[in-house]
């Protein structure tokens, strides 16, 4: 009681002090506008510009009740409020010229002249300052006429708001036309109510309207009621708080040394400590009667410790029993923040709603991943499933070829701007130049090697590392960018939990439509039929009447082209370095092996379950991406020894060796 | 075999004692060991055209102490191994008199044997993770205090971050930088359970999942932000998902300690407008001496389009240290120049004055940056000069080491005993 | 016996004079016992290479000989070099921390002394405890036994499962190649407990032996390497001289006839990865105390590639082939890499080799399989007077290794 008087009265002081030196400033400059007199009071908080003290500047602002203070405010987020340096004065300025900036009066709104870029200093408010002057705007632009201004004050509610906001917005509903935004006031005013209202019935209707809503607003709202904080209680836990659970010490929650940690029992003793106590109290070559060349021994150790606790040097240290008693008289509780009980539970109600809602939806995400990388092997391995799968051909510089697909993307962006345009030219494009230089390679360098596999894996390896290098010399080491038209930039949103990026759909899509080009050609035209007459007995083929050179070069051609046009998809949503195709190789190779040779359903099925147990994996181990990758390599390596043939393994005569 | 490796041995020492009598072998030699090919030449090239520009430039204006310069460029080929077989041959067959090079820790850690063995002398140039102290090392990139730290506080403080995605590339750097700002934050009261720490590996590219975790932080209502170690390409496919699942600076604010302007020329960073990141040096610094940098570096390179970086400001000022310094010692004699270094003082390219401390870190000040739309960074926020600290203070085995290789002449002396740990370096 | 082994296969005491004058050579030269015209990096860079030779020759026993393309036996390199490594950086650090903490006015407890040293080693992955992996890295003998036995186990298991199933040919070379990319991704986390990409460094400096020169220790493990070689190389010819050695290309030339003969296929085959794991196991071990540093981008696939193409282009099926071929790449890679090779203006473009070797070796890799199928080591036939059958063209019966069209019209 004593020492709240002695903080009112040491605080009366500090105030009427403040206050004299206020009347003690110069009176202010008359000249100067009612906006620009706030400005200059606050200046120096306004040109330090940091999130921890500009708040009274802001508060200054909003509250000087001028009509100017919107458009300060607004000026100043957008970074386009500058101080004159010559006379500390605050403009919106905007660059008219060359270096030239033309002034706008804050109070006025007028035009007031010019300056060069020299006299000016922008102040540059960073995200979190924005942040709260975005609140502040609040009031003022919630009923604005411009719906992009509401729309801004609805998004900085949405990210900070405060319990006087309350009750602006509640008001602003009934007003609203848009019904978009109309829609979310209303879910504002809801969580608002959950996180501020005073009245506790209205927070747990409006909790309870909320419960098994899947938009992380509404987790992010309930979560800090449910928060708790784990007490401990020598005497029983007190009536008056809110607790959540009990605990008992030793739980994984509550290991027993954190719990003996927060009893007010002797502080345990580490050996570290035990060593510095020691240390310190070395007194002639001995410590507590031990000499100290003995002290390596760590029974030594606590016996001299325990002789200096003896002697009264040292604090004694706790025994097991010690320790126990202090646990046993102390309650261990988790105790919610939140007062009202009523709340909490409602909250947790919900939550618990939410969480199976989430749960599900998460499956729901993750089997969406799991497809999306699925089809980013499967478009990655097609190619090689008919150079490798129908041919047999091992194509060491099949990752090459993608390279080769984005980087005709790159070019394409580079001569045609448009971004649609461009993918849509692209495409075909790298189509026709890896189909070009597959055609090459099969007729310089694979055809001589039909008999030897082994040996074309080195041919084509020794293409590999002489396209990449190429590739680095012409196009630099540093990655390109291939960016994707904006109607593929996006993503496509269920709710909060389920999502999936647009590229990633056209990814799939395409897959799609490479499955059914790849099944029409193989199964429908007379290509795909010479195709499998020449896999199947070369010699006999020939003897019919096909070409098998011919043949071998165009399914090469056509392989190596698909190779191509997956380069300008996977470009699409990563890097396009040279390099990128060294990483899809071994996984293409690893893909086109799990699904069975020379069957394209059995690489379908491969890539989808290389991308589902990566992803599965994934979601085991989150914190480690690299781990996911080790696992699923094993459990190939594993499973290609039940099945060394693949999934689906061709049979009969089809097999060959 | 005897006699004549006695006679060898006179001739060497014969030969040694008239070396010994000339003030200064010209020309004087400058090693660069960056890698011109594999993964790192990605970053190390330009570091090599730099340095060629600078020994180009110093060549104009006189060279050091009488003799022109010759850079010796060697290519380790981004294999760790090859780093250490490149230091000695540039220390045994071409007999430099400095090396600047190496971008990855690993490289240097693999170089720092054969530099301490054979008593060279390296600049290293890029940002790390600290902890670590030889005497044959100047570094004029960050230490974590330099970079990491400053950008947690901006977190902290001026965006008002309660939780935090440490997000980084598996490899040490990330590993030991996280390490320190998971001890730091706890420090500062984030809660254990409000830091999720992720490892990708080199070249990752599937981030959706990463991402959507992220997002999914958000859900007990902390403002979340995300520390990116993400070294490299990496960083396209990382910016490239969070722009396509429409994640604002605004929402959750990413800053990076390893994109700087030449990682971004890879992008379209029309979506990433407001994220951050962390350097000692922007290239859209406006002083005179940054101009003058930008202009040499355009008409070195041939092309208008090239950006600087932050690691190019290292050799800069290091290579300038190093020239005065020899100046000032008469010789490039390394244990000469050594005790000249300290002390030098050179001017930033940001403004202000860097100083090379007794513990072979640089005092620089710490700028942060938003990412514009054309690429480049505008500078929110700018320290005063930060004494680099290679032993942190955050982590409680290296908060009492501490580095004075003039005084004390050891880098890892515990102030607690008062005894000098090792004299090399760790590696 | 042993002298009408060596009597029966003149070429191995060609070899074996040729590395002795080699080494001879190489001592006189080098700065620690001669005259100093070879430098300590570059006797560092020949150790290496002739632990490249090694290699090559045990997987030149494994492809040219048995027929099984391991993608694969560089990652048993690795561990016999992280096995040997975890003893060199064990010691080293621990004669480093028990000397700074002797200093201080208590004697450290034996406890101290192991987290001390678990504190230098782990700190930079953010650990400092010891894994159990770790378990005799206090022990040489142990080590040692372990550069042997862990690659060797590996391949036991690994090749177990692979040749029961019958995997062969590509499949098995993918295979093979999947087990050192999943090896080296899991090296690549830090918590594997062999310190992540770091790898294990500082190698090249021996426990205990602080003070001699680098100039002499390199000079040790140029001897070391020279000698394994010259064992390997040996024992690998009396593997291939006998009946086994007949066995085994059988194998290569057609598997399915060699089984119904009654051979226990899988036996050999199995015998022959294990063996010749661990000659790379020991092989890794001699290396990377010459590098000074391992870690698991060495493992990575692509270098298991590049030792294929080395036997490839030296010529396999013949034990000399694979040691010229890993030389002479390693060695013209030290040659470009080392920006020795002079630039070639062409007026409107500048040849700088750093930029066009590697397309150079790539391209060569091509011609050599096209054109040179023998190797390098074909040359050696040229003087010898030895002909192969020129295998090109389309089969001319239904099955792999008929006569093919230009043999025939010949």
């Amino acid at each position: 009681m004593k020492r709240a008087l002695i903080i009112a009265l040491a605080t009366l002081c500090l105030g009427t002090q403040l206050l004299a030196q206020d009347t003690a400033d110069p009176a202010p400059d008359t000249d100067l506008g009612p906006m620009q007199q706030v400005l200059q009071e606050n200046a120096e908080l306004i040109v330090e510009s940091s999130r921890r003290t500009i708040g009274p500047a802001i508060d200054a602002v909003a509250n000087s009740e001028l009509e100017a203070a919107s458009f300060v405010l607004e000026t100043w987020a957008a970074r386009e409020m500058y101080q004159r340096t010559s006379d500390g004065l605050f403009f919106a300025a905007e660059e008219t010229g060359d270096d030239i900036f033309t002034l706008t009066d804050f109070d006025s709104g007028d035009v007031v002249g010019e300056s060069p870029d020299d006299d000016l200093e922008q102040i540059k408010p960073n995200s979190g300052i924005r942040g709260l002057i975005g609140t502040a705007l609040v009031s003022f632009q919630l009923n604005d006429p411009d719906p992009e201004k509401r729309e801004d004050a609805i998004s900085s509610l949405e990210r900070r708001a405060n319990a006087d906001l309350l009750a602006p917005l509640r008001a602003s509903i009934e007003p609203e036309t848009d019904p978009a935004l109309r829609a979310r006031k209303i879910r504002t005013e809801r969580l608002l109510t959950i996180a501020y209202d005073p009245d506790e019935a209205a927070r747990i209707a409006a909790i309870e309207e909320m419960s098994g809503d899947l938009g992380v607003d509404v987790r992010a709202t309930l979560n800090p009621l449910v928060a708790t904080t784990i007490r401990a209680y020598p005497d029983g836990v007190p009536d008056d708080v809110n607790v959540a659970y009990t605990l008992r010490p030793g739980s994984d929650e509550l290991p027993r040394m954190d719990a003996y940690a927060m009893t007010d029992g002797p502080a345990i003793v580490s050996p570290d400590d035990i060593r510095a106590a020691l240390q310190a109290n070395i007194d002639g070559g001995s410590v507590g009667g031990i000499p100290v060349a003995q002290l390596s021994d760590p029974a030594r150790r606590e016996a001299a410790y325990a002789a200096l606790a003896e002697a009264g040097t040292v604090p004694p240290r706790p025994t097991e029993a010690d320790i126990d008693a202090a646990l046993d008289a102390t309650t261990f509780a988790a105790i919610y923040a939140e007062p009202s009980a009523a709340v909490t539970a409602a909250a947790e109600d919900a939550l618990s709603a939410i969480d199976t809602n989430v749960g599900f939806n998460q499956m729901l995400d993750l089997g969406l991943d799991a497809l999306s990388l699925a089809s980013i092997y499967f478009l990655a391995a097609i190619g090689l499933a008919i150079t490798f799968g129908v041919m047999g051909v091992i194509n060491m510089a099949h990752g090459e070829f993608i390279m080769m697909g984005a980087y005709t993307g790159y070019v394409v962006q580079q001569v045609i701007p448009n971004h649609t345009t461009s993918i849509i030219v692209a495409i075909p494009l790298a189509f026709a130049v890896t189909f070009a230089a597959g055609v090459a390679l099969e007729r310089l360098v694979i055809r001589w090697l039909y008999n030897r596999p082994l040996e074309t894996l080195l041919a084509t390896f020794g293409i590999s590392i002489a396209l990449q290098q190429l590739a680095k010399n012409i196009f630099g080491t540093q990655a390109r960018p291939l960016t994707s038209p904006d109607w593929l930039g996006g993503a496509v949103v269920l709710n909060d939990v389920v999502s999936i990026s647009t590229v990633r759909i056209a990814i799939f899509v395409l897959a799609l439509i490479f499955l059914g080009v790849f099944l029409f050609i193989m199964k429908r035209t007379r290509l795909g039929l010479e195709t499998r007459a020449v896999t199947q007995n070369p010699g006999m083929a020939g003897a019919m009447g096909i070409n098998p050179g011919r043949v071998n070069m165009l399914t090469f051609g056509l392989g190596s082209g698909i190779a191509g046009i997956a380069g300008v998809a996977i470009g699409l949503y990563a890097q396009v370095t040279s390099e990128i195709g060294q990483a899809y190789i071994v996984q293409s190779f690893m893909t086109v092996v799990v699904g069975g040779v020379g069957n394209i359903w059995g690489t379908l099925l491969g890539a989808g379950l290389i991308g589902t147990l990566h992803k599965g994996i994934e979601w085991f181990n989150p914190s480690n991406t690299l781990a996911a990758q080790t696992y699923m390599i094993i459990f190939i390596i594993i499973f290609i020894q039940f099945r060394p043939r693949g999934i689906i393994a061709l049979k009969g005569r089809a097999a060959g060796d | 075999m005897n006699f004549i490796k006695t006679a060898l041995t006179g001739t060497v020492a014969a030969a040694a004692l008239g070396s010994a009598a000339f003030a200064q072998d010209c020309p004087i030699k400058v090693g660069v060991l960056h890698s011109l090919s594999g993964t790192m030449a990605i970053s190390e090239t330009t570091l090599k055209d730099t340095m060629e520009m600078l020994v180009a430039k110093q060549n104009e204006a006189g060279g050091v102490l009488g003799c022109d310069l010759e850079a010796v460029v060697v290519d380790p080929a981004s294999d760790w191994p090859l780093f250490a077989e490149k230091a000695r041959e540039l220390l045994t067959v071409h007999e430099v008199d400095v090396i600047f090079g190496n971008w990855t820790s690993v490289s240097r850690k693999s170089v720092l044997p054969v530099i301490e063995e054979l008593n060279g002398l390296l600049f290293y140039p890029v940002q790390y993770e600290g902890e670590e102290s030889s005497k044959n090392v100047f570094y004029t990139g960050a230490a974590p205090n330099q970079q990491a730290i400053p950008a947690t506080d901006y977190f902290l403080e001026e965006l008002g971050v309660e939780k935090f995605a440490l997000l980084g590339t598996d490899y040490v750097y990330p590993r030991t930088t996280n390490n320190i700002l998971e001890s730091y934050l706890q420090d500062k009261g984030i809660a254990e359970e409000d830091i999720f720490v992720n490892y990708t590996p080199f070249g990752h590219s599937d981030w959706s999942k990463i991402v959507a975790d992220v997002v999914a932080l958000g859900a007990d209502g902390k403002k979340v932000g995300v520390i990116s170690t993400i070294n490299g390409d990496a960083n396209v496919g990382f910016y490239k998902e969070l722009a396509a699942a429409g994640i604002s600076a605004e929402d959750i604010p990413v800053v990076a300690f390893s994109v700087g302007e030449e990682e971004l020329s890879g992008l379209d960073t029309s979506n990433l407008v407001g994220h951050l990141a962390a350097w000692n040096y922007f290239m859209s610094a406006d002083t005179a001496e940054n101009e003058t940098f930008i202009a040499d570096w355009h008409e070195f390179i041939g092309s208008e389009d090239r950006v600087t970086n932050d690691p190019m400001e290292a050799h800069y000022i290091g290579f300038n240290m190093w020239v005065n310094a020899a100046e000032a010692a008469g010789s490039t004699d390394v244990d000469a120049v050594r005790m000249a270094m300290y002390g030098q003082e050179f001017p930033n390219l940001t403004g202000g004055t860097a100083v090379m401390n007794v513990n072979h870190h640089l005092s620089k000040p710490v700028l942060i940056g938003e990412i514009l739309e054309d690429g480049q960074f505008d500078i929110i926020s700018q320290t005063e000069e930060v004494p680099g600290d290679a032993w942190t203070d955050y982590l409680p085995e290296s908060a009492v080491l501490k580095s004075d290789w003039k005084d004390l002449e050891c880098g890892m002396y515990n102030t607690e005993t008062e005894t000098c740990v090792q004299l090399k370096s760790n590696y | 016996m042993q002298r009408s082994f060596l009597m029966k296969n003149p070429s191995i005491m060609v070899f074996l004079a040729v590395l002795a004058l080699f080494t001879i050579v190489v001592t006189i030269g080098s700065e620690a016992f001669g005259a100093g015209f070879v430098s300590t990096s570059f006797v560092k860079t020949l150790g290496k290479t002739l632990c490249l030779a090694l290699v090559a020759v045990a997987m030149d026993l494994v492809w040219g000989y048995a027929g099984i393309l391991s993608l694969g036996h560089f990652a048993f390199f690795g561990l016999g070099g992280y096995m040997i490594g975890m003893w060199l950086m064990y010691e080293r650090t621990k004669e480093i921390v028990a000397a700074s903490m002797a200093e201080a006015p208590i004697p450290p407890t034996p406890q101290e002394i192991v987290d001390g040293i678990g504190t230098q080693i782990f700190g930079v992955v953010g650990s400092a405890e010891f894994p159990v992996i770790w378990a005799f890295a206090d022990s040489l003998f142990l080590q040692l036994v372990l550069v042997v036995a862990v690659p060797g186990l590996l391949a036991l298991i690994f090749g177990w499962l692979a040749f029961r199933s019958r995997v062969t040919g590509v499949y098995l070379s993918i295979l093979t190649q999947a087990m050192t990319l999943a090896l080296s991704l899991y090296l690549f986390q830090n918590d594997s407990g062999l310190r992540g990409n770091n790898g294990l460094s500082g190698l090249q400096n021996l426990p205990g032996l602080d003070d001699i020169s680098q100039d002499f220790v390199s000079m040790w493990f140029f001897w070391g390497s020279a000698l394994a070689l010259a064992l390997g190389y040996v024992f690998a010819a009396w593997i291939v001289s006998g009946k086994f050695g007949s066995v085994l290309r059988g194998i290569r030339d057609n598997e399915a006839r060699v089984r119904f003969l009654g051979y226990s296929v899988e036996g050999y085959k199995l015998f022959l990865f294990t063996v010749t794991a661990m000659i790379a196991g020991v092989a890794g071990a001699l290396y990377y105390p010459q590098a000074g540093i391992i870690n698991p981008a060495e493992i990575a696939p692509i270098a298991s590639i590049y030792l294929a193409v080395w036997v490839a282009i030296g010529g396999r099926g013949r034990l000399y082939g694979a040691v010229i071929g890993a030389v002479f790449v390693s060695l013209v890679s030290t040659f470009f890499t080392g920006g020795q090779a002079p630039d070639i203006d062409l007026g409107f473009y500048r040849i700088q080799w750093v930029d066009w070797w590697t397309i150079l070796l790539g391209l060569s890799f091509v011609l050599v399989t096209l054109f040179a199928p023998q190797g390098m080591g074909g040359l050696f036939d040229l003087i010898t007077g030895r002909r192969h059958p020129e295998r090109h063209g389309a089969d001319l019966g239904p099955d792999k290794g008929s006569l093919q069209e230009e043999e025939a019209e010949r």
